[in-house]
């Protein structure tokens, strides 16, 4: 799984929904794998098959079954996604089924850190832009976009461009793709300094 | 003399590796590293190909919760046939444990429980701490004064191997509740309105502390509750600054610390509590006497009324949030204008993190007590912990239930995330005290109303949604 992103154009898929939560992403059903593995056919299971089933019969108006948005790897969507629980499998179901981006609005807190620790780019833009994306999408379902990391700039579809804010330390691994553990490894002596000068409040071990 | 400053700047300022600058986040010492079997195995796994050790076994505590049966009639064995996968991550996680020295309340440990249950319960989570845990729920342990937080599994990894984590410095909110809370109206009722006030969005990026009287007046288990819903308004953690309350809690609890230590350690808490002075990025203010019971009617938290009022009209919600409102009440099967109260249910839920602690089960059973749960309702009481089940077993509670009707379970998450094999059947209502009323989220198809203990238990006896005030009156 590339962790890297640097620049990609593309065609969006649009789910104007708001406060999607990763429960929708990713059901509990699906987080009892002990890998990464398997995870893209229960993404959005519920809106996506009959019963929410993936061996059922897929639910033709969603978004992910229709033709036109059937090679779309970016995702457009409402306010506040992937609110509600922490499970990294959200993006992991995401990046699982091939989508590189997500846009909307707003994203929740841990599910942009999340995503930025797996490849998958969330780009922030603010209700103009984001109602002309799904205006766009909807007159031509294949419109693109192109978003640039390094220039931390998305295209838009009547021309011009806009920026988006993204974390720069996320945007410096991403492109350069590297992990943030590797970062952190390094910082062993300044966390030995930590300990040595703070000591454990507790010894989880001692009970 | 330093600036004032808040509860959540001294705690970050303490567990400062390295500050950040230029971009570049901060890196945090964590003092409590809380597992479980769900979001853990892909970090191990993590670890290992990169041939790393867990760094501090120590301050990392293990169990096992969210896919465990609930059902006292399900031992290992036959879980193994019911649910080889559930099966398969928990013996992942002993596995885990065992070659790295952490310790594991497994099945059968009368210390195992919900982690967010857990962790105060034996004092291992204590004012100014930071802990973390690879669930989103992990706000609860602000209620001791300690910022806790939720993280992803690439982070718990980054935890296990190195005790940090690379974070940017989020801003503060005060949610100040005044007041005195009406009868029938707790510690649930209060989180409910905080989010319909705010939205589910409404605390991103930001830390809660809550405060005000309405706050200073509520228990532990009261202020558990609260934190435990931060993350429900959108916020990673909330706090609540330790006081005698906070402190006569932890006292004598298996992990707080004792003698000497624990003298020490009062005097460094008592410092903790926000200064005189010190500015909030920013406030918000409820007013507790004018609360009431809260329930929810859609699927988000956000999305809550008081018990007597009514499902909001359209021309209440803004114009580009009701495509999604309707959505919303198409999922539940309501209509905007509708009463929730005398809706009929199909299903009880007490349990949660949310919602399990001892005082949760002793308020729900002082309003079972006596009577009978009504005709063909399931309720479920699942209590959080080991502990809280033998508590409740010793003081009478347990036989409260049972005599009423209600089903005694096993500690666990249980139908709050419905991996367990506890869930609801399609179409189905519940009225729950846990914290999602997602599409689902108690099982396929199923319908959620959020509500205090309280509230489902008056509801239990009618199989209706049901003002508590209406049956202790």
């Amino acid at each position: 799984m590339s962790k890297s992103f640097t620049r990609y154009t593309g065609t969006m898929a649009p789910l104007p929904i708001q406060n999607i939560d990763t429960d929708q992403i990713i059901p509990a059903s699906y987080l009892k794998v002990t890998d990464r593995s398997g995870l893209a056919s229960g993404l959005f299971s519920r809106w996506r098959y009959r019963d929410g089933d993936p061996e059922g019969d897929p639910i033709s108006d969603f978004v992910l079954n229709r033709a036109e948005h059937g090679e779309a790897r970016i995702l457009l969507a409402g306010d506040n996604f992937g609110c509600g629980s922490s499970r990294e499998h959200a993006p992991w179901a995401l990046v699982g089924y091939g989508f590189r981006a997500v846009i909307s609005t707003s994203f929740a807190d841990i599910f942009r850190s999340n995503a930025l620790k797996n490849g998958l780019l969330v780009v922030p833009v603010g209700e103009d832009v984001s109602a002309a994306l799904f205006d766009a999408v909807a007159a031509d379902p294949a419109t693109e976009v192109t978003i640039d990391l390094e220039a931390r700039t998305l295209s838009l579809p009547g021309g011009g461009e806009t920026n988006f804010e993204v974390d720069p330390f996320a945007r410096r691994c991403l492109l350069d793709g590297t992990d943030q553990l590797g970062y952190l490894l390094n910082q062993a002596p300044a966390i030995q300094a930590f300990e040595a000068a703070n000591a454990a409040r507790l010894d989880t071990r001692s009970d | 003399m330093s600036r004032p400053r808040t509860l959540f700047e001294k705690i970050w300022r303490r567990h400062l590796v390295t500050a950040g600058k230029e971009g570049l986040p901060a890196t945090i010492y964590v003092d409590l590293h809380l597992v479980h079997e769900v979001t853990s195995p892909q970090a191990f796994t993590g670890l290992d190909e990169r041939g790393l050790p867990v760094r501090r076994p120590d301050l990392t505590l293990a169990t096992m919760d969210h896919s465990t049966p609930t059902d006292p009639s399900i031992d290992d064995a036959r879980l193994r046939v019911l649910d080889p996968e559930g099966s398969a991550q928990l013996d992942r996680l002993q596995a885990n444990c065992e070659r790295h020295g952490i310790p594991l309340y497994a099945m059968g440990d009368e210390r195992r429980g919900i982690v967010h249950v857990i962790g105060p319960e034996l004092g291992a989570t204590q004012p100014g701490m930071t802990v973390v845990c690879g669930d989103s729920h992990t706000s609860t342990h602000g209620a001791v004064g300690a910022l806790a937080f939720g993280i992803g599994t690439s982070e718990v990894g980054h935890v296990l191997a190195t005790q940090c984590l690379l974070q940017h410095r989020p801003k503060t909110y005060e949610v100040r509740v005044d007041g005195r809370l009406p009868e029938g109206v707790v510690a649930k009722d209060i989180i409910l309105a905080v989010i319909a006030r705010l939205g589910i969005g409404g605390g991103t990026g930001h830390v809660f502390e809550y405060t005000g009287e309405a706050i200073r007046a509520l228990d532990m288990e009261g202020r558990m509750t609260v934190c435990n819903m931060s993350i429900e308004g959108g916020a990673r953690a909330g706090l609540i600054a330790p006081d005698e309350v906070t402190f006569s809690y932890l006292e004598g609890r298996p992990m707080a610390p004792a003698g000497d230590a624990w003298e020490a350690a009062l005097d460094d808490w008592r410092s903790l509590p926000t200064d005189e002075g010190a500015v909030y990025d920013r406030t918000t203010t409820l007013d507790g006497s004018a609360l009431e019971p809260m329930v929810t009617y859609g699927t988000n938290p956000g999305m809550a009324i008081p018990i007597a009022g009514a499902v909001p009209e359209d021309d209440a919600i803004e114009p580009e949030k009701r495509a999604s409102f309707r959505k919303a009440l198409d999922y539940m099967a309501l209509e905007p204008g509708q009463q929730l109260q005398g809706k009929p249910i199909d299903v009880v839920f007490v349990g949660s993190c949310t919602n399990s602690r001892y005082s949760d089960l002793e308020a729900a059973a002082n309003v079972l007590r006596g009577r009978k749960v009504a005709d063909g309702l399931r309720v479920l009481i699942v209590p959080g912990s080991d502990a809280v089940k033998r508590q409740a077993e010793r003081d009478g509670l347990a036989q409260v239930f049972v005599d009423a009707g209600a089903e005694w379970r096993e500690a666990g998450c249980s139908m709050c995330l419905a991996m367990n094999g506890d869930q609801l059947a399609p179409g189905q209502y519940a009225v729950s005290t846990s914290n999602r009323n997602f599409e689902g989220r108690q099982g396929a198809g199923g319908r959620t109303f959020l509500a205090s203990p309280l509230t489902a238990a008056a509801s239990a006896i009618t199989g209706r949604v049901t003002d508590v005030r209406e049956v202790l009156s």
